[in-house]
């Protein structure tokens, strides 16, 4: 079987998922950002599958350099916030972190 | 079964498997080293899929910048490394509803990956990409490229400012 | 110049304000310089005055009246024109006024010596001063009415100048209001003139009167507007029945009493009446003229019996002010004025004795230490003669000319006005011959009362001790003294003792002739009147006493015809009466041949009646100030109960309305905003629920969210 443009779709459906997973269940929360970088990952290997296979061409390598430095960004402003939200709380569960709530 | 065919599949088990790790692990530490492998393998993806650029800024940025980021904020507020990560505070039932949400989307996804007629044009082959990608970015992106730069600086600025002790 | 004399006698009216100014604000600062720089500017004050009289008098004789008008302000159509002007009277007012005034100033730097608010004293002077000129210089009644109040005004400050007594300041009020009832008439009659003549100028009036233009076209509404204008002399003249309030002022200081109440103020209504005379009618110069003699009769009875030395001669001088108004009231114009100023002369040197009296008293009784004497009864006095020899002198000429002896001024006065009087009855015959009895009894009883006053408190043994030890005043109480002493002589006058008519005074104060219409006047002056009269005695054509209907043939002529026969029989008449008068004063006091204990025992009643003033004060007190009080009682019920009654029932109701407005809001309005208010928490409540904080939980709902778009469209 020759090797196409929907196995990496696949690919990136299940490393999705996972990211996904690991969104939504994990408590710490540089686990909750791991997860969100394996999400990104899974756009990026879209990305460059529809540009490999479905005529994106080049467009589709920009579109994923943008991601990836907005991954650096969020990564870089979202330790920030956890190590904050640890000098306040003494840990970084975030279920844990609702003070807004009230 | 060429190599190129064996090498996908090694390259997206591997993927899969340590983003499973990742995921599952209950060490965070682990979890951490479990996605450099990940990431690694993604890159591999990207090499098969001939974007040479890509896959050298995804070794570059995400295993040389992100990851260490991630390690020093683990090390920075893990004072015990080994405490169990996996269970959030709603317990059992969010677990449940974590893996019923989870398993439902990557269904809906692959079926409907699967089942959608894709649009098929093949890429036409290049030597290389950087010189597209450069040119793509200072002509056409041009706007986005110095958004994103501005975004950049205002995050370096503002991770700093966040991420500094008060006093 | 003749605008230079009226110029001229404006700065004599505007100089006591510059006193008043002077002491009012700088009093403090001057302390006992006060006094003398007070006296220092009356003596300009007087200087101007006489070179303007002088003027007036002698230089532009000719003219009747200078006098200037200037509009002041109009309404619409109507201006309100004021000015002033001099005349004859006028000008010898001003010189009255400013000389009195200028000699009490004097004698009150020493006799207020010891005052705390001594500058106060000279700046009240300097107002009433101005105010007196003010009066005497107008020539509109509306100048003449702020002035007459400005009066009122300065005469309440002084009476009640020693206002920590209880007494004073209520001889003060009593003063006022007394006035102020006085002051309505007049001012209701002058509203009359206003509103018939359009105009506030004398002159105007009198030659609407004269073209036969009358108040509401009525004759009878010119006599009471006449007599309304009266009754202001009537309040300010102290005649009967607004009398009470002058005995009581003499709570003021005495000096005061000689400048205000005896010789200026209250000539104020004399004046007034010599002013407007022309205007009144016939019947209301009876009504003068009774009112006149009623108040010098009685008056002069109740001065019979006090004891009091200031009450004495606050009684005399209602009593000559009844004179004057009398003579005024039976057609004696130019009589009236020449008493008027007399009076003031020797009225003020009597005042001033007085003062001179009980400053030596009062100074006695502070060397011994004395303070249960009354200083002022003439039963602790007694031997003056003795200790006050100028003083004794000087209140003998001035007791003199009051009685009318001849050879002094009031003897002149009095016998012309006695002879009007009878000139008056004769003429019209019937009752009036009322007023000379009651004049003539009055002429007697002032002499009675003068020496009972004179043989009391100068003659005899002293009385107390006090009285041994009074001492002669200094120079600046004997001048004023020795002046109007000096003044109070004959030849001021007139040249020959017995006939005042040979005098400058009697040239110059001319009565005028009256502008009331015919109809108005006397009845026996009417041409149908006269012809009845000339046909009764038609059988005797020679009869110079015939009537005829002829511009000649006015009252004014007749009057002087009459006066004139009967002048050396109402000066027999006169002396008769004085010399009695004298007479049973020496028998009763001195000599003792009749004994006025017994009398008085004997004439209990008639005693205490006159004692007590006639009981005026407490038929005033039984009347009208009771009657006022339960007046105002029962407004003030009719208000608490009535009134207050209506508006607390509306307040009820109006609170009974709000109160139910008040539940209504808050039961239904608040009711339904509250029950708003409450579903949309209780629903918060609820809702509030889904939100627990946790980032993971809404991201489930997220992709719940999501998952069912995608189901949904796909």
């Amino acid at each position: 079987m020759h090797i196409g443009l929907v196995h990496y779709l696949v690919v990136s459906a299940l490393l999705f998922s996972m990211g996904l997973f690991a969104i939504i269940s994990r408590k710490h929360a540089i686990l909750v950002l791991m997860g969100i970088e394996l999400v990104l990952n899974a756009a990026n290997i879209n990305f460059i599958a529809f540009a490999k296979y479905g005529g994106m061409n080049i467009e589709g390598h920009v579109a994923a350099i943008f991601v990836i430095i907005l991954a650096a960004t969020e990564a870089a402003i979202a330790l920030a916030i956890i190590l904050n939200i640890y000098q306040h709380f003494r840990h970084v569960n975030v279920d844990e972190v609702d003070d807004l709530k009230e | 079964m060429d190599l190129i065919t064996i090498t996908f599949y090694f390259l997206a088990t591997l993927t899969i498997v340590f983003s499973g790790i990742v995921v599952f692990s209950k060490n965070i530490m682990h979890s951490a080293f479990a996605l450099l492998f990940t990431l690694f393998g993604v890159a591999g993806l990207y090499v098969l899929l001939s974007a040479d650029f890509l896959a050298i800024t995804q070794l570059m940025l995400y295993i040389g910048g992100i990851l260490v980021l991630i390690i020093f904020g683990v090390v920075l507020t893990s004072r015990i490394t080994g405490i169990d990560v996996r269970a959030g505070s709603l317990g059992k039932i969010q677990l449940f509803a974590a893996v019923i949400i989870t398993v439902v989307i990557a269904a809906s996804l692959i079926w409907m990956f699967k089942s959608t007629k894709w649009y098929m044009a093949e890429m036409k082959e290049v030597n290389s990409t950087v010189r597209q990608i450069g040119n793509e970015l200072l002509t056409n992106y041009l706007l986005a490229f110095e958004a994103a730069s501005m975004l950049l600086l205002l995050a370096i600025v503002g991770a700093a400012l966040i991420a500094r002790k008060k006093h | 110049m003749t605008k230079d004399t009226l110029l001229l006698s404006f700065i004599v009216l505007l100089i006591p304000m510059a006193s008043f100014l002077i002491n009012i604000f700088f009093g403090n600062k001057l302390g006992r310089k006060s006094g003398i720089v007070g006296t220092f500017i009356l003596g300009i004050d007087l200087a101007l005055a006489i070179v303007a009289a002088y003027n007036k008098l002698f230089v532009f004789s000719e003219e009747p009246v200078i006098q200037t008008r200037i509009e002041w302000f109009n309404l619409g159509t109507v201006n309100f024109d004021i000015g002033i002007g001099i005349d004859n009277i006028a000008t010898i007012m001003l010189v009255v006024v400013t000389l009195i005034s200028f000699l009490v100033h004097l004698f009150s730097t020493v006799y207020m010596k010891g005052d705390r608010r001594y500058p106060t004293y000279f700046a009240y002077l300097g107002l009433f001063t101005f105010s007196m000129l003010g009066i005497v210089i107008t020539n509109n009644f509306l100048l003449m009415y702020i002035f007459w109040e400005l009066v009122g005004i300065s005469s309440y400050l002084l009476i009640g100048f020693w206002y920590e007594k209880g007494s004073a300041a209520n001889a003060g009020k009593k003063a006022f209001i007394t006035n102020r009832i006085g002051d309505l008439g007049f001012f209701i009659g002058i509203m009359i003139l206003f509103f018939t003549y359009n105009s506030f100028m004398f002159d105007d009036i009198f030659s609407g009167i004269a073209s036969g233009k009358m108040p509401f076209n009525n004759p009878t509404m010119l006599t009471v507007t006449g007599i309304c204008i009266f009754m202001g002399a009537i309040g300010k003249s102290a005649q009967f029945p607004l009398h009470v309030w002058l005995p009581d002022a003499m709570e003021g200081p005495t000096p005061v009493s000689a400048l205000i109440h005896a010789a200026t103020m209250v000539a104020a209504g004399v004046y007034l009446v010599t002013k407007v005379f022309v205007m009144f009618t016939a019947d209301a110069l009876t009504f003068i003229a009774l009112t006149g003699a009623i108040t010098a009769f009685m008056s002069a009875s109740i001065a019979l019996v006090q004891r009091d030395f200031k009450k004495i001669l606050a009684f005399s001088t209602i009593s000559q002010l009844g004179y004057m108004i009398m003579s005024l009231g039976v057609g004696g114009y130019t009589n009236g004025f020449f008493h008027l100023v007399t009076h003031a002369w020797f009225k003020a040197a009597l005042f001033l004795t007085a003062g001179s009296v009980i400053y030596a008293m009062h100074e006695s009784i502070h060397h011994k230490n004395d303070h249960h004497t009354d200083a002022q009864d003439i039963y602790n006095m007694g031997g003056l003669r003795k200790t006050m020899p100028w003083t004794y002198l000087t209140f003998m000429i001035a007791t003199f000319a009051l009685s009318g002896i001849p050879f002094t001024s009031g003897f002149l006065s009095k016998d012309g006005i006695l002879a009007g009087t009878l000139a008056y009855a004769n003429l019209t015959g019937g009752w009036h011959w009322v007023i000379p009895v009651l004049g003539y009894l009055a002429a007697g009883m002032t002499a009675f009362y003068m020496f009972r006053l004179t043989i009391l408190a100068f003659h005899g043994e002293h009385k107390t001790e006090i009285a041994r030890n009074t001492k002669e005043n200094k120079l600046p109480i004997l001048f004023p003294l020795v002046l109007l002493a000096c003044l109070s002589f004959w030849f001021v006058y007139s040249s020959n003792p017995f006939e005042a008519s040979e005098g400058w005074f009697q040239e110059k104060v001319v009565q005028p002739v009256s502008v009331v219409p015919e109809t108005s006047q006397w009845k026996f002056l009417l041409p149908e009147m006269a012809e009845g009269q000339a046909h009764n005695q038609g059988d005797n054509p020679e009869n110079s006493d015939v009537v005829q209907a002829s511009p000649e043939n006015t009252y004014l002529n007749r009057f002087h015809e009459e006066s004139h026969h009967f002048h050396y029989l109402a000066m027999g008449i006169s002396l008769f009466m004085a010399a009695l008068g004298i007479m049973l004063a020496f028998m009763m006091y001195k000599f003792k041949i009749i004994n006025a204990g017994k009398l008085e025992v004997r004439f209990k009643f008639l005693h205490s009646f006159l004692y007590n003033r006639w009981y005026f004060d407490e038929l005033y007190q039984a009347t009208a100030i009771v009657g006022t009080l339960a007046l105002s009682k029962s407004l003030s019920w009719f208000d608490t109960y009535i009134v207050d009654g209506l508006v607390n029932l509306s307040s009820y109701i109006i609170r009974f309305v709000s109160r139910l407005t008040g539940l209504f809001d808050n039961y239904v309005i608040d009711g339904a905003v509250n029950m708003a208010s409450t579903f949309t928490g209780y629903c918060g409540s609820k809702i509030r629920k889904l939100q627990t904080g946790k980032v993971q939980a809404y991201i489930v709902f997220m992709l719940l969210g999501i998952l069912t778009m995608i189901y949904f469209f796909v």
